[in-house]
């Protein structure tokens, strides 16, 4: 109950706090975007791997998106947005099957190669992808509608945030379903798993097919909202931001990881405005701090001061 | 077409040992520590900056123009004795035994704090300081001109392999690292004080990160990204040759570099591409890498 009753304060705060002050509209839906390529990334870190390379299902859908503005006549948000998940769902698919065999180490370092290959590719195909230039991305149309830009971003955010509640309830029913409790097994004890008659491989891809898809959400939200794509989305500092985003809030539950891309977001605004080449230091501490004295994340933080709060 | 063979060879060979350092250390630090160093890049960047300033103080306090080779030793060794206990005693060593993840995740924001604290001590322009290059000038070989720098590269690159081995199969230091690679309980009973092995194979692994900075500051100079570059590569050459297999890297990078001078004359294009692919293939072929051995899962 208390759970719930935060989220709603959360998002009341996140609809509320944007009509007076702007530039947060902006941060709100970057936040949520960042944060669900972290969620992808939560699902893998409770079974224990790594992805040093998980931006590139984000680049998949921010490319995506660009694409179906710039080459066909598909302009409407809604489809936009279901297309660029579904199509980064299916290349994780693709290329978790061949993830999943590999563990630890090995895991981190072929998806960080996959996504360098990619990033590479994007930066070299001149033709398809506009090179290091990126590809501008126009503002789609809603429901038919051709709405003015500021128009148009308010609106992002709201649907940002309704689909922030929509999938994120959806993951934390997959969490709780016994596919979703197979993925802590794989962390705690892989071969015993397999002993219960339980494919770990199945299991593993189901997961990766999924955070593919969020982080491709994550991704076309990101470049709707920025209107513009570059092949850094696919650079492996991008991939470890996710991870530290993720750790950074939290791998508990669904709302850890957009508390980090929150936290994450708003750093990156106030330095760059403050103290430029500061905020790669800042966050770097912040994870150090989290990773040392924190060892459930922001979120851990929060619900820790609210039982204090309720205990005494 | 004897040329051209020749002079990918002498250019795959020079990138190959560039390469080198920087995945050795970073497959020495794995093979002891058991962590994958992403804060090695750092070392290697941070390694070309002291390099480029020490040598252009050498060059206009007036002194001998040769002193800027042993000042790019004097710069990877201080970056060494500066960082290399510091952060193995300090942050490194509270991840043992850890997770995977998490140590990734410390060495992850240990990376973002350099790439920060360069640009603030450095600045974000590129500096250039080629003297020990401009000093060895180029051969005549059979109509093409070498650079004579590339030549030391390879040769140094071949006694580090050589130094390494020594180090490893004839010291005392050496006998107690293949100790603790192969049991660190085992070892720790034995009564090696595996405290000291871990802080002078990290500091090996830095050096040997800063050297490979160093060397490579003649030749591409350096600036901001350098560091992020330079460790993806050292990662893919690692992982072909197989994590904590020295002999490995060596003939990983000579692969890897061999094939980047090859994409660079025959598809300039894909040639950042090369590495990884190299990688994806050795990888899936291998899972261990060329010299990897099996390790069982725990039941």
């Amino acid at each position: 109950m208390m759970r719930i009753t935060l989220i709603a304060v959360g998002l009341l705060l996140a609809v509320l706090l944007p009509l007076a002050i702007p530039w947060l509209n902006f941060v709100f839906i970057m936040a949520v975007a960042q944060g669900f390529a972290a969620l992808g990334v939560v699902l893998l870190l409770r079974a224990g791997m790594i992805s040093i390379g998980h931006a590139v299902f984000l680049a998949s859908g921010a490319y995506v998106t660009a694409f179906l503005l710039r080459q066909t006549g598909i302009t409407d948000l809604g489809l936009i947005l279901l297309v660029a998940t579904l199509g980064s769902g299916l290349f994780g698919f693709l290329i978790g099957m061949f993830m999943v065999r590999y563990r630890a180490i090995f895991f981190a370092m072929l998806n960080m190669a996959v996504s360098m290959v990619v990033f590479a590719l994007l930066a070299k195909l001149y033709h398809l992808t506009g090179g290091t230039d990126g590809v501008r991305v126009a503002t789609p149309t809603v429901l038919g509608a051709v709405l003015d830009r500021t128009v148009f971003d308010s609106l992002l955010l709201y649907i940002s945030l309704a689909l922030l509640v929509a999938v994120g309830w959806l993951v934390h029913r997959y969490l709780s379903s016994p596919l979703g409790k197979a993925l802590e097994a794989v962390h705690t004890n892989e071969v015993r798993l397999e002993y219960l008659g339980v494919s770990a491989w199945g299991v593993l891809l189901y997961a990766y097919t999924i955070s593919a898809a969020l982080a491709g959400l994550g991704g076309a939200l990101a470049a709707i909202a920025v209107g513009h794509v570059v092949p850094e989305l696919a650079y492996w500092t991008h991939s470890g931001q996710l991870v530290l985003i993720a750790v950074l809030g939290g791998i508990g539950g669904v709302v850890g990881p957009f508390i980090g891309a929150l936290f994450f977001e708003i750093v990156r605004v106030v330095a760059a405005g403050y103290a430029a080449y500061t905020w790669n230091m800042i966050v770097g501490l912040a994870l150090l701090g989290v990773i040392f004295f924190l060892p459930n994340g922001l979120y851990g933080l929060v619900q820790r001061l609210l039982k204090r709060g309720g205990g005494s | 077409m004897l040329d051209l063979l020749a002079l990918l060879i002498v250019d795959g060979l020079a990138d190959a040992a560039l390469i080198f350092f920087v995945a050795v250390g970073l497959t020495l630090v794995f093979s002891v520590l058991r962590i994958l160093n992403v804060a090695h890049g750092s070392f290697y960047s941070i390694g070309a900056y002291v390099a480029v300033s020490i040598g252009m103080w050498v060059v206009s306090a007036g002194w001998h123009p040769y002193l800027t080779f042993p000042a790019l030793f004097l710069s990877a060794a201080l970056v060494a004795v500066a960082l290399g206990p510091f952060i193995e005693r300090y942050f490194l060593r509270w991840t043992y035994g850890k997770s995977e993840a998490l140590q990734i995740l410390v060495t992850f924001a240990l990376f973002l704090v350099f790439e920060d604290l360069q640009k603030l001590v450095f600045g974000v322009q590129a500096h250039y300081e080629d003297t020990p290059l401009q000093l060895l000038g180029v051969s005549d070989i059979g109509g093409i001109f070498y650079l004579n720098y590339q030549f030391l590269l390879i040769a140094m690159a071949a006694v580090t392999v050589i130094l390494l081995r020594l180090l490893i199969r004839r010291t005392m230091i050496g006998k107690f690292i293949v100790a603790v690679v192969a049991d660190r309980e085992i070892a720790q009973t034995m009564g090696i004080n595996t405290t000291r092995v871990f802080v002078i194979a990290f500091t090996v692994g830095v050096f040997l990160a800063a050297l490979g900075g160093a060397l490579a500051s003649p030749t591409s100079g350096v600036a901001p990204g350098l560091g992020a570059e330079a460790l993806v590569l050292a990662f893919a050459v690692a992982a072909i040759g197989g994590l904590g297999q020295i002999e490995g890297a060596a003939l990983a990078a000579v692969i890897v570099g061999l094939s980047r001078a090859a994409a660079i004359h025959f598809a300039p294009d894909f040639e950042a591409v090369v590495p990884y692919l190299v990688m994806l293939v050795v990888l899936l072929i291998r899972p261990y890498g060329l010299f990897g051995t099996v390790q069982a899962r725990r039941i």
